[in-house]
């Protein structure tokens, strides 16, 4: 039996396919939760209550709603373009979900161990401006479109620091692989090996830059609910609705899943001695989405040309100035060769 | 060569699959299940109240597409550091200061479009 899942073409893509599953399941499921611990994070602020009804403390309430989403008529505008009408939504799901494949969940648990994985994510998050500009233009209305063209020009905006920052973390780790990248990471000193200390500065610029691309407050500006109505998806309804929410909160996930990972250990446990584990990861994970709940909760919203002059006159110099300056530190083992991780063996 | 290549994207397509199938029945689900009752008004163009004066596709700030050819040249510099960052400990002085160059080179161009007031947005 253990020879047909490992030698047989069929065996294998069984067992491929049951740990796609083992991802994608548990990643809606937590994604559920997630976005219910969101509205309770943001109604906290604002001394409400939040969901309380369905469940016990309203913990159910996700699931009622996707439940609603898939009962409701799905409204197809007369003037739509129907095939990308419909695209746009499914293009923005997959592209939010196939990102996870490279995520490594713990040393060695990963479903796809390639070794450009930071290139992989990055050009797939990129194609998520399809999905978008799609919509916006396949509905064929004013607000959408508008909506979809300040989406496109803000993601792509803030990408090129979010690639600049990645390019002075990989210099220190030598690999585009986030599971090399992690165990870079590990050197015996726990907490303080961990790259947000060697890369500080960036730190900061690229959890705002994660808000950025995942169009989140501050800078929900493609769905500014006073202008806009919702951005993009004005004349959505129903599941295909759902879709594009669901690939909205996956990016979520990913970016604070990546900050995780570049910066703060992934699965290495903070103080030496203890474990390693996904335990960790997970922890870590959770901590970053609180902060992206709260910052979302306590944030005045960005005019539009504030947000492209921090993206293009800020953080661009910026990013691109620390990437000389790693590229310097690594090159010359400043400090015993705090950001050059390569030469100390692995 | 081939095997292993194909060993390792083989997840990443199965994994797409998946997720296309994911998201097609979920759109099939609503499309089967749930009641469809169009008419001339709710399936109008959303225009806060009134009928659109015009096709959506209208003309639009030039300013977007300036944007996206200074992101194709930021994001095509990305993809050059990409290999030099992973060569990083290999790298000769010769190549480490051939990119310093070629950065500065690039950071002069910024530096131009900056004072062009490209990346103003007004």
């Amino acid at each position: 039996m253990p020879a047909f899942f490992t030698d047989h073409p069929l065996g294998i893509v069984l067992v491929i396919l049951l740990q796609c599953l083992l991802i994608l399941v548990p990643l809606l499921v937590a994604l559920a939760f997630l976005l219910y611990a969101d509205r309770k994070v943001w109604a906290a602020v604002q001394l409400r209550r939040g969901p309380n009804v369905v469940g016990p403390f309203g913990l159910l309430q996700s699931f009622a709603d996707f439940l609603k989403y898939v009962v409701k008529e799905v409204v197809v505008p007369a003037g739509a373009d129907k095939p990308v009408f419909f695209l746009a939504p499914l293009i923005s799901f997959v592209v939010a979900a196939v990102a996870w494949a490279v995520i490594p969940f713990d040393d060695g648990w990963v479903l796809a161990d390639i070794n450009v994985a930071v290139l992989y994510v990055l050009a797939i998050s990129s194609l998520g401006v399809y999905g978008i500009i799609m919509g916006g233009w396949a509905s064929n209305s004013k607000y959408p479109f508008l909506g979809s063209l300040r989406s496109a020009a803000q993601m792509i905006s803030y990408e090129v620091s979010l690639g600049l920052i990645i390019i002075g973390v990989i210099i220190s780790s030598g690999s585009l692989n986030f599971g090399a990248i992690v165990r870079a990471q590990d050197t015996g000193l726990g907490l303080f090996g961990w790259y947000w200390l060697v890369h500080l500065p960036m730190v900061p610029l690229f959890f705002i830059s994660a808000l950025a691309e995942t169009n989140r407050p501050p800078f929900d500006l493609p769905e500014a609910e006073s202008e806009l109505v919702a951005g993009y998806q004005v004349e959505y309804s129903s599941t295909p609705f759902l879709l594009f929410m669901v690939g909205e909160y996956m990016a979520i996930v990913l970016m604070c899943t990546l900050t995780a990972l570049l910066f703060f250990g992934g699965w290495l446990s903070p103080v030496p001695g203890l474990p390693h584990g996904f335990f960790w990861l997970l922890l870590k994970i959770l901590l970053l989405f609180f902060v992206f709940a709260m910052v979302k909760a306590i944030t005045p919203r960005y005019r539009y040309d504030q947000l492209m002059r921090l993206g293009w006159k800020v953080f661009l110099p910026l990013s691109l100035a620390w990437v000389v300056i790693v590229a310097f530190l690594a090159r010359f083992e400043v400090l015993g060769g705090a950001w050059a991780r390569w030469t100390w063996g692995a | 060569m081939t095997e292993g290549l194909l060993r390792d994207y083989l997840p990443i397509l199965i994994f797409l699959g998946l997720a296309v199938a994911l998201g097609a029945i979920l759109m099939l689900a609503a499309w089967v299940i749930a009641i469809r009752n169009p008419d001339p008004e709710k399936v109008s163009a959303y225009e806060c109240g009134f009928n659109a004066f015009d096709d959506a596709r209208m003309k639009f700030d030039v300013r977007f597409y300036l944007v996206s050819i200074l992101f194709i040249i930021f994001d095509l510099e990305v993809a050059f550091l990409f290999p030099w960052a992973v060569a990083f400990g290999e790298l000769s002085l010769a190549a480490f200061w051939s990119m310093m160059i070629f950065l500065a080179v690039l950071t002069i161009g910024f530096i131009y479009e900056w004072k062009k007031g490209a990346l103003e947005w007004q």
